[in-house]
């Protein structure tokens, strides 16, 4: 009786799940649809997901005229930069926290974890204030800075943790042989952190690439527009010719998409590394 | 090492931990210097801010406390403060539950669980502004695919009552990471356990609400802070579906503030309205805090 009631289960389980993912890839599969389709094609009743005719050239369009590709860079360039940044910093005030042994140790811990708390909200006039004095806007330095001073508290924490569980035994002899922290950091502790290394790598390209606040706030001209900013202001002019929108979305999403394929343990690793240093 | 403590190897020794003290601040110092650039001065800066009247083209003008008074009156205020509620409370909950869900199923030995795994996960990877786009189309309201194959007739975007539940349905198909950290936590439940459990004939309910939810509570509970810290504070969904709309009813705190500072250059009132919202917010954290102890077990509980 029993054996019946768990082969029952399975299959329940196998159908929910599948129905789910289907469920699941739909909106994927409508955006790639949608975007090789005549703009009157687009909320037929019913939705045509086969289209007659394949409009391939909706990307050629798209591509020539929108300049795609340099707010592409542009976003690259953004991304790249708070990535380097972000590494730099994080890594050598995990590495202090970590490992070093100084006054106001755990006192800066604290704040570490406390700005990973604080609603970044009551932020975002001051600081555009300040830039605004600084004639810092309209350029990428306010995307980019804050990077480079651990702004990301949570890439702080997760390296910290990491480095953290990293057995002692190993910095303890390089110090017995005169090593300096410079040294421990870059020849102990830099490759022995790669996982979380690549992970913090990862998460703030990504997070930079996709944040629209960022430059909605601070740039102004149109063609400094990174890729999120570019994509909404497109989404308005063609608005009419919707397919040339889905294009735009499915280049923009593109490289991510790439990079997830490449990097997907990473990614999974990553997460589950950070939801349960999280606890 | 058997060398004897001379003086000068005390001396040496204290000048090394002199050493290890600079370096430790120094390397702390770009988190330092940004705590103090980017989080303490802005946020006293901005207390000041709130007390002007101030468009950014002329000078401050100083106003007391006019622009909390005028806060008190907001209607819109109240339209944005519900929005923002609303969305947070309905799709926080929902979103966690749904990953725990996901997670539970994929727990289990399937063929293809990755597949499954990279399916769900997959629409986190998409960029926001993408998401966004992509989900006007379904939301349609002749032609869109929610309402063809739903046979329904709401106009989903269009009428105030229903565009902010259009919004948490979005959020239900960006649960991968929820469900990541989920599937993290209950792969670390010791195996023992359970086993220990079906050897005393405890059923499958019991192992769930007595076992499971027990060992993955801390989770829950990082997952249920930090969610409803971000949902909060969202903004590109609420710019790119809605733009605030229809008649303000998804005028989420974030994007009235930002309509507020950059789009109507009133940064005295722009700022009081950001300080509430974070006062708000950590307010109900420090209270999710305090009823955490009544219901997340951690191991070092005796």
């Amino acid at each position: 009786m029993n054996k019946y009631l768990e082969k029952f289960f399975r299959v329940f389980l196998y159908v929910s799940i599948t129905i789910l993912a289907i469920l699941f890839l739909i909106p994927i599969v409508w955006v790639i649809v949608t975007s090789l389709k005549l703009p009157g094609q687009v909320y037929t009743e019913p939705p045509i997901w086969i289209p007659k005719d394949i409009i391939w050239t909706n990307y050629v369009d798209i591509f020539t005229r929108v300049p795609l590709l340099h707010y592409g860079l542009n976003s690259i360039i953004v991304a790249g930069l708070s990535t380097i940044g972000t590494l730099i910093s994080c890594s050598l005030v995990a590495f202090s926290l970590a490992r070093l042994k100084w006054p106001g140790r755990d006192f800066v811990f604290l704040m570490v974890l406390g700005t990973m708390m604080l609603p970044a909200v009551v932020t975002l006039i001051p600081t555009y204030v300040i830039y605004t004095r600084l004639h810092w806007v309209d350029t990428y330095y306010p995307l980019v800075l804050p990077s480079w001073l651990g702004a990301n508290a949570f890439n702080i924490f997760l390296l910290r943790q990491f480095m953290y569980g990293i057995p002692h035994e190993l910095d303890e002899a390089a110090r017995m042989d005169g090593a300096s922290s410079i040294r421990i950091l870059f020849q102990i502790m830099y490759p022995l952190s790669k996982p979380a290394l690549a992970t913090v790598t990862i998460f703030s390209f990504l997070g930079s690439y996709n944040d629209l606040l960022g430059p909605a706030m601070y740039i102004t001209t149109n063609i400094k527009y990174t890729l999120p900013m570019a994509l909404y202001a497109l989404a308005g002019t063609y608005g009419q010719f919707w397919p040339y929108v889905m294009a735009a979305s499915v280049l923009m999403t593109l490289p991510i998409i790439l990079i997830f394929v490449l990097f997907q343990n990473q990614f999974i690793r990553g997460i589950q590394m950070t939801g349960l240093a999280g606890r | 090492m058997d060398k004897a403590i001379t003086k000068d190897t005390y001396r040496s020794q204290s000048r090394m931990k002199l050493r290890e003290w600079r370096e430790g601040w120094l390397f702390a110092s770009p988190f330092i210097i940004g705590f103090i650039v980017l989080w303490l001065g802005p946020m006293l800066y901005s207390m000041f801010i709130v007390t002007q009247d101030w468009n950014l083209l002329r000078a401050p003008r100083f106003v007391g406390f006019d622009n909390i008074l005028h806060m008190l009156k907001d209607s819109l205020l109240v339209k944005s403060l519900k929005a923002t509620a609303i969305y947070t409370f309905l799709s926080v909950p929902l979103q966690i539950i749904f990953a725990l869900v996901l997670a539970l199923a994929l727990n289990n030995q399937i063929k293809g669980k990755v597949a499954y795994r990279t399916v769900f996960f997959l629409p986190t990877v998409v960029p926001t502004v993408a998401v966004a786009l992509g989900w006007l189309t379904i939301f349609y309201p002749s032609g869109g695919l929610l309402n063809y194959y739903l046979k329904l007739n709401i106009r989903w975007l269009i009428n105030p009552d229903y565009a902010i539940y259009a919004l948490v349905i979005m959020s239900l198909w960006t649960i991968g990471t929820q469900m990541i950290i989920c599937l993290a936590g209950l792969q670390n439940i010791p195996k023992e356990l359970e086993d220990a459990a079906q050897v005393d004939g405890t059923n499958n309910w019991q192992k769930f609400f007595y076992i499971t939810i027990p060992l993955i509570s801390p989770i829950l509970l990082y997952l249920l802070i930090i969610g409803f810290i971000n949902s909060f504070q969202v903004f590109a969904i609420a710019l790119i579906m809605t733009n605030g709309g229809p008649q303000n009813s998804t005028l989420f705190m974030v994007l009235y503030i930002y309509t507020l500072g950059f789009k109507r250059f009133n940064m005295g009132y722009a700022a009081t309205l950001a300080w509430l919202l974070f006062i708000f917010i950590m307010a109900f954290t420090v209270v999710q805090f305090k009823l955490a102890n009544k219901w997340v077990y951690y191991d070092s509980q005796t």
